[in-house]
């Protein structure tokens, strides 16, 4: 196999050597550096970090200095450098996250990134769904993905960097402004949200730390199970409701969507060990409100996707695909919607 | 004036067959990266063709039913944004079942060219 280094691959592998010998202490050699996925505005890539001998597989996340982001991402995303700190504080209260190293500063020129440690596992859905080597974890994933929400949830707001706080009014008012800013009538779209406005949940006292993202594709498994969860980048404060939610919309089962939770089990094995494991009781109307609200979400998301490069930020035969896509959630929304509550 | 056939979804349909076919497998050997681009390429030339043949006739049922349900005429879009305004302000919800029987059928016809495999 040939070994392609293109003049962004050299500049990003010395600036980790120099960044990589200050977080060890001593000379390190960077080594089969690769882009793993993204856009260009959010890569990571993988690496391993050559220390005293040793090799430590790493990957770096990284903002390149803004291009790319649509106004609703930097509307609700976290920067890198909060990130790292919400991953932190999650992995040191015992949640299955990378585990983050260190920092790279505004000197070294690459951007918003940190780098942390590589976890083995695949994210694949397609894969996890029916390769051989998986069979036995498939029946542990809905399980060990409610006691590990609960452990996220559980994590101490004092040791949390500052966040937004959304609740389920913000979100609303969120995805009707982006449906305002992409200018075409969405009529199915207006009707679930008006049907959410008129039953959502009140705010919370004590808001925790919701993921944000947390569905099949945003984590890590292997043989045993689930190793580590990844994206962490829309983490807020909120309804812990709305991660579990979030995990049942249809579009994460791929194909499998006689298992609402991912595409692994039941809401109620999801909902019962994340209770087992100290998550709040689960209220099986919030949760029907909060999986209404994460298709309609994704769903706008799509059209997101499609603007991205219609308004020629980036240009992306994927991302205009992804436009057509939102009628998947129009199709689930008006099934969900029947199902009242 | 009429082109002559092939029409623009038989012509499309065979540029898909071609790629899914010939193309992609070769690129699967040299290029997986740009195999799953293909993949999607195919699959939107696929949504192409099936727009192609049954588009205009959704569009003609969608804008029939829409002057019916709001009871005036006008072009497709300004129902549609009249349609929003409406279900946004609360005048109309899910309780109207006319309202809800136009959205099975306009979200039907819509799905049956994005992905009729979608369920």
């Amino acid at each position: 196999m040939s070994v392609h280094t293109s003049p962004e691959t050299e500049t990003v592998t010395r600036v980790l050597g120099e960044a990589a010998s200050r977080h060890f202490g001593g000379p390190v050699t960077i080594e089969r550096l690769s882009r793993q996925s993204g856009g260009a505005s959010r890569q990571t890539w993988s690496f391993d970090a050559i220390v005293n001998g040793t090799r430590q597989p790493l990957i770096l996340r990284r903002d390149p200095p803004a291009q790319g982001k649509t106004e609703r991402e930097r509307a609700v995303a976290i920067d890198r450098a909060t990130e790292f700190r919400v991953v932190r504080a999650a992995h040191d209260a015992g949640v299955r996250a990378p585990e983050p190293l260190f920092e790279l500063t505004p000197q070294d020129g690459l951007g918003e990134a940190y780098v942390m440690r590589r976890v083995g596992g695949i994210a694949i859905a397609r894969k996890l769904l029916r390769d051989a080597p998986y069979e036995a974890a498939r029946g542990k994933i809905a399980g060990q993905l409610g006691e590990i929400l609960a452990r996220i949830h559980a994590t101490d707001p004092a040791t949390l960097p500052p966040l937004p706080r959304r609740e389920a009014a913000d979100h609303i008012a969120g995805l009707r402004r982006s449906l305002d800013a992409l200018g075409r009538p969405q009529p199915v779209f207006e009707l679930a949200l008006s049907w959410l406005d008129r039953r959502k949940p009140a705010p919370l006292d004590r808001p925790v730390l919701v993921h944000g993202d947390y569905r099949t594709g945003n984590y890590l498994v292997d043989e045993t199970g689930v190793t580590t969860i990844l994206d962490w980048e829309l983490a807020h404060l909120g309804d812990p409701v709305e991660d579990l939610g979030w995990l049942c919309v249809k579009s994460w089962r791929f194909g499998a969507i006689d298992k609402p939770a991912g595409g692994f089990g039941s809401r109620e094995e999801l909902w019962a060990a994340y209770e087992r494991a100290g998550g709040g009781r689960v209220d099986p109307a919030r949760a029907h409100w909060w999986e209404v609200f994460g298709t309609v979400h994704w769903g706008i998301i799509c059209l997101n996707q499609a603007w991205k490069h219609l308004s020629g930020s980036i240009k992306s035969m994927e991302h205009a695909s992804i436009g057509r896509r939102a009628v998947e959630t129009e199709v689930d929304l008006l099934q969900l919607l029947k199902q009242g509550a | 004036m009429a082109q002559d056939r092939p029409t623009a979804a038989e012509l499309l349909a065979a540029i898909a067959d071609f790629l899914r076919e010939e193309a992609t497998p070769a690129l699967d050997r040299t290029e997986p990266r740009l195999g799953f681009q293909m993949r999607v390429a195919v699959n939107s030339l696929a949504i192409l063709e099936r727009e192609v043949r049954l588009g205009p006739a959704a569009d003609a049922r969608e804008h029939e039913r829409l002057v019916r349900l709001l009871g005036r005429d006008a072009p497709l879009d300004e129902l549609n944004r009249e349609l929003a305004r409406q279900l946004r302000s609360g005048e109309r919800d899910e309780t109207d079942a006319a309202l809800m029987a136009h959205l099975e059928a306009t979200i039907a016809d819509k799905i049956a060219i994005a992905n009729p495999k979608w369920r």
